[in-house]
């Protein structure tokens, strides 16, 4: 028999249809994977609201540090040429 | 509205036991369900409970308005529910079974689930086609009040010491109340016989199966037979469903016909 850890957090994600992403819905309390996803059932598709559920351990997720916004995030502010707004979109092409 | 040709479409009293049964069974248990909202060990889990309380009175409704109509004395799905006495009610004693602790709930859940699985599925094939089409209906919701119960009897059998003991402990206390569950009576051969009915034998067989299945992987002892005399299903019942319905009915009695 073994003894269990206290239950840990998992962050949810939820596929609204086919062909969309799964995004990010909340999070839930589990002593497991396999709970983590029928608590994500029980709680976030309640309304039909799914058709794919990821679990993720929270603490599985690497995040960037807010400390390090500026070494990550600053040095794209001045570089506006990335952005595809140089072009000329002929008129005929109508869905771009 | 009843189609023919139905079977039994003469024996409506046998039918419309058999229908009750089955109502019966998923009213009492969402009612039990239902208590733990505001309660359960954690939020998931008063959600999950409550999920599944709802499904099984979505089922009891189904099922209670079709009785009603089989009898055609005009009661539905309300009157058969909350203005019916304790000895005309039809849920296997099990059902009835108070709350406990979650491990009592979890067990009493996982023994009707893994039965209405086998029930439910077997009941599609039905000549009944409004019992077929209801458990086509509520076969889905129970595979998944199956899946829920019997990952909760794995995880706390196989759990702490504790954990393991208040399971078997449930276990042990339940029990008795299978012996319904695996008997099967006159009304049940004769519906089988008349082609509602699926072969009891064969659910019982397949249950069984399911519990040994869970309870050895949860490290579970499983008893080895039942006995026990009292029949719910025919209307004899613990005292634990008179407290039920005094709580249940008592809306509805207080304030008869009243709506939301």
């Amino acid at each position: 028999m073994s003894e269990r850890k206290d239950w840990e957090l998992y962050e949810i994600f939820v596929r609204a249809r086919g062909g969309l992403d799964h995004k990010h819905v909340g999070s839930v309390h589990a002593a497991g994977a396999e709970m983590a996803l029928e608590h994500a059932r029980d709680l976030y598709t309640r309304r039909l609201e799914g058709v794919s559920i990821w679990v993720v351990r929270s603490a599985d997720i690497v995040a960037s540090d807010p400390t390090d916004s500026d070494p990550f995030f600053e040095p794209a502010r001045d570089k506006i040429y990335r952005h595809p707004t140089f072009y000329n979109i002929p008129d005929e092409v109508e869905t771009l | 509205m009843i189609a023919e040709p139905r079977a039994l479409a003469a024996d409506k009293t046998a039918l419309f036991e058999y229908v009750l049964r089955l109502a019966d069974t998923s009213l009492v248990l969402a009612q039990r369900l239902g208590a733990w909202v505001g309660h359960a060990p954690a939020i998931e889990e008063d959600l999950g409970l409550a999920n599944t309380a709802l499904d099984l009175l979505g089922q009891a409704r189904l099922l209670l308005a079709y009785a009603g109509e089989i009898e055609g004395a005009g009661r539905n799905e309300d009157v058969l529910a909350f203005l019916r006495e304790e000895g005309e009610f039809r849920n296997i004693a099990l059902a009835e079974q108070p709350n406990g602790d979650f491990a009592d709930t979890i067990v009493r859940q996982f023994l009707i689930d893994a039965y209405q699985v086998e029930l439910y599925d077997r009941l599609q094939g039905s000549v009944d086609t409004q019992l077929a089409a209801i458990a086509a209906k509520a076969v889905k919701e129970t595979r998944y009040h199956l899946r829920y119960s019997r990952g909760w009897v794995v995880r706390l059998g196989d759990g702490t010491s504790e954990s393991h003991a208040r399971m078997q402990g449930a276990i042990d206390r339940l029990w008795k109340y299978t012996a319904e569950l695996v008997t099967a009576d006159e009304l049940d051969s004769r519906l089988h016989a008349a082609g509602v009915a699926p072969d009891h034998e064969a659910v019982v067989t397949a249950w069984r199966t399911r519990a040994r299945e869970a309870f050895s992987e949860a490290t579970l002892d499983m008893p080895a037979g039942a006995s026990y005399a009292w029949f719910g299903k025919q209307g004899r019942h613990t005292e634990s469903l008179g407290q039920l319905l005094a709580e249940m009915q008592y809306l509805y009695r207080g304030h008869p016909g009243a709506a939301w």
